[in-house]
């Protein structure tokens, strides 16, 4: 009985290939119905979700090492709360502008940078996340340093605004879905392909046409942008900025849900954002001991799904018939 | 064959192309062409530059000298430029994308025409019908196939973009016997029905029965030029490579 096993392997590959997401997706909308502190945690997991949507785009896709993710979702962030709270200015356009300034920023940074390679490009980027934090801190006269930015409205158009935590956790399940499906659209467009093949051998990708220096800046560019709008989103929700907010701890959280959830795949960011936002909430229970479990938690995650929760599934995947042979069998002679 | 070889106009024309990696002098005042048509080999034992002249005239590798391709210089470090004037590299180790499918290597092979539409459609199936093989792994990841299927996608590949000179690094490399006959018999299918392939090999017997013309590459300098006709046996050939 061959087929039965098959079968099997195939339907428990389908299962655990689609279950994470669909049990990402059944959490928010617990959350949604039930309300609480429970909304709070999904609010600041969807935000984490488009941050790292971007991340995986440079990093799953284009195969490229950023560790300065954060300057962006600061500079988002700060256009967002700067503009809407110091001068007035509507939600909508300030988060724009928040965007079209973190994606100029990310131009004059890449250009340079992104000739580096490996560990360099990796400490190119994590000097801009410096940077932009002590910008942060020092332009007093427009961020308030330390001190933050608060009385930032929530988001809304005109006089309507999205004030309620339920209101606000579905608005925000909307942008992640429409950057997810966005991100869909790249990774399976001529960009999309372009990239994850320079990730993959940029010098045979060169040789087919592709303009490797120009996709990888585009690459970056556009990672930006997802990070600025997670900045933007932040700020608008909270109703506060301040450096702390878009710190290192935000590239570390984000690389752990990018390598939880599953880089490279569509509904990774999403999956570890949302476990590595509420295994903390789990564990709550076990007091000292907390960070302890969840520290032991990730790590086996990490063994035991190393592509990620959001490609358990592959593991499972059959070959759909017998291939040719790659090597010589022994003996074999030219 | 030869001067039959000769009289075909060249389209390819490598003058005192010199590559170096560092202090290490890897290829040296070379000048080789390739006619209209023609299948040149490149042989040469392992370390001997053969790579690096492909690389050399695909841009990848900097170098100094001229590469003529019908009558235009290729700037020497613009790769994309070198693909779009026509032609492709099947790398060594053939530099498939692994963590994709079958069907978006072949969209990439197609990248200069935007990997879909009518004209991308009537490319692909003329590859899947020179290799059967991969219309049933089209949606399977391509670093999940074997030496020998990765190898017909990679020359598949190239193909997409309908090449004016293939430029083929080490195809057998690693492969069986009975695979690495299909593919060459492939190749020769290719060449005879007009396309130009510039075949870099290390198993000369192979690529001398394709072959039109060939060159023996020694330390980095063309040693030798073999027309493949006066090659009788293993002792003919060793003459031409050790003389």
């Amino acid at each position: 009985m061959p087929t039965l096993p098959t079968t099997i392997s195939t339907n428990a590959g389908l299962l655990l290939r689609y279950l994470p997401a669909v049990l990402a997706v059944g959490l928010i909308a617990y959350a949604i119905v039930a309300g609480g502190h429970f909304v709070t945690l999904a609010g600041f997991a969807l935000i984490y979700a488009v941050f790292v949507t971007g991340l995986n785009i440079f990093m799953g896709y284009a195969g490229q090492a950023s560790f300065g993710q954060n300057a962006f979702a600061a500079i988002g962030g700060y256009a967002s709360a700067v503009l809407t709270a110091t001068y007035g200015w509507p939600p909508i356009p300030a988060l724009i502008v928040g965007a079209a300034g973190a994606a100029l920023c990310a131009v004059v940074i890449g250009y340079p940078t992104l000739r580096l390679r490996g560990h360099y490009l990796a400490m190119a980027t994590l000097a801009i996340g410096l940077i932009v934090y002590e910008v942060t801190v020092q332009w007093q006269s427009v961020t308030q340093g330390y001190m933050g930015i608060s009385g930032i409205p929530p988001l809304g158009i005109g006089s309507w605004e999205v004030t309620s935590d339920r209101a606000q956790l579905i608005m925000l399940s909307i942008v992640v879905t429409l950057c997810m499906a966005s991100a869909w659209l790249i990774r399976n467009s001529r960009f999309g392909r372009a990239i994850v093949a320079l990730s993959g051998s940029e010098d045979a990708a060169r040789a087919l046409g592709v303009d490797v220096a120009r996709y990888k800046l585009a690459a970056f560019v556009v990672s930006a942008v997802y990070a600025s709008l997670a900045g933007s989103l932040f700020v608008h929700i909270v109703g506060f900025v301040s450096p702390e907010v878009f710190g290192m701890h935000m590239v570390i959280l984000g690389f752990t849900m990018l390598y939880v959830g599953g880089i490279g795949t569509i509904t990774g960011p999403l999956v570890g954002a949302i476990v590595i936002n509420l295994l903390p909430e789990t564990f709550r229970g076990l007091k000292d001991y907390q960070d302890l479990v969840y520290g032991a938690a990730l790590i086996l995650l990490l063994i035991y799904a190393p592509g990620g929760l959001a490609s358990l599934g592959n593991a499972l995947k059959r070959r759909p018939s017998t291939p040719i042979p790659a090597t010589a069998p022994k003996g074999a002679r030219p | 064959m030869m001067s039959e070889s000769r009289s075909r106009e060249k389209i390819l024309e490598i003058q005192a192309l010199s590559a170096r990696y560092g202090q290490i002098e890897a290829l040296h005042s070379v000048d080789l062409d390739v006619g209209e048509g023609e299948l040149v080999a490149v042989l040469g034992p392992n370390g001997a530059g053969k790579s690096t002249l492909l690389r050399s005239v695909m841009g990848l590798t900097s170098s100094t000298g001229t590469v003529r391709f019908r009558d235009k210089i290729l700037p020497r470090r613009d790769t994309s430029a070198i693909a779009r004037s026509g032609i492709v590299l099947v790398p060594e180790g053939r530099g498939i994308f692994g963590p994709m499918t079958v069907q978006e290597n072949l969209q990439l092979g197609a990248y200069l025409i935007g990997g879909r539409g009518a004209d991308f459609e009537r490319r692909r199936e003329k590859v899947l019908a020179l290799f059967p093989r991969l219309k049933e792994r089209l949606t399977q990841t391509a670093g999940s196939m074997s030496g020998g299927e990765q190898q017909m996608l990679a020359v598949g590949r190239a193909l997409m973009s309908e090449p004016r000179l293939l430029l083929l690094d080490e195809p057998s490399l690693g492969l069986a016997p009975k695979v690495t006959a299909e593919i060459l018999e492939t190749l020769g299918r290719l060449n005879r029905d007009g396309l130009p392939i510039l075949l870099v090999e290390q198993k000369a017997p192979l690529a001398l029965k394709l072959a039109n013309r060939a060159y023996v590459v020694s330390n980095g300098r063309i040693s030798a030029q073999i027309d493949p006709r006066e090659i009788k046996s293993h002792a003919d050939l060793a003459h031409h490579y050790f003389n």
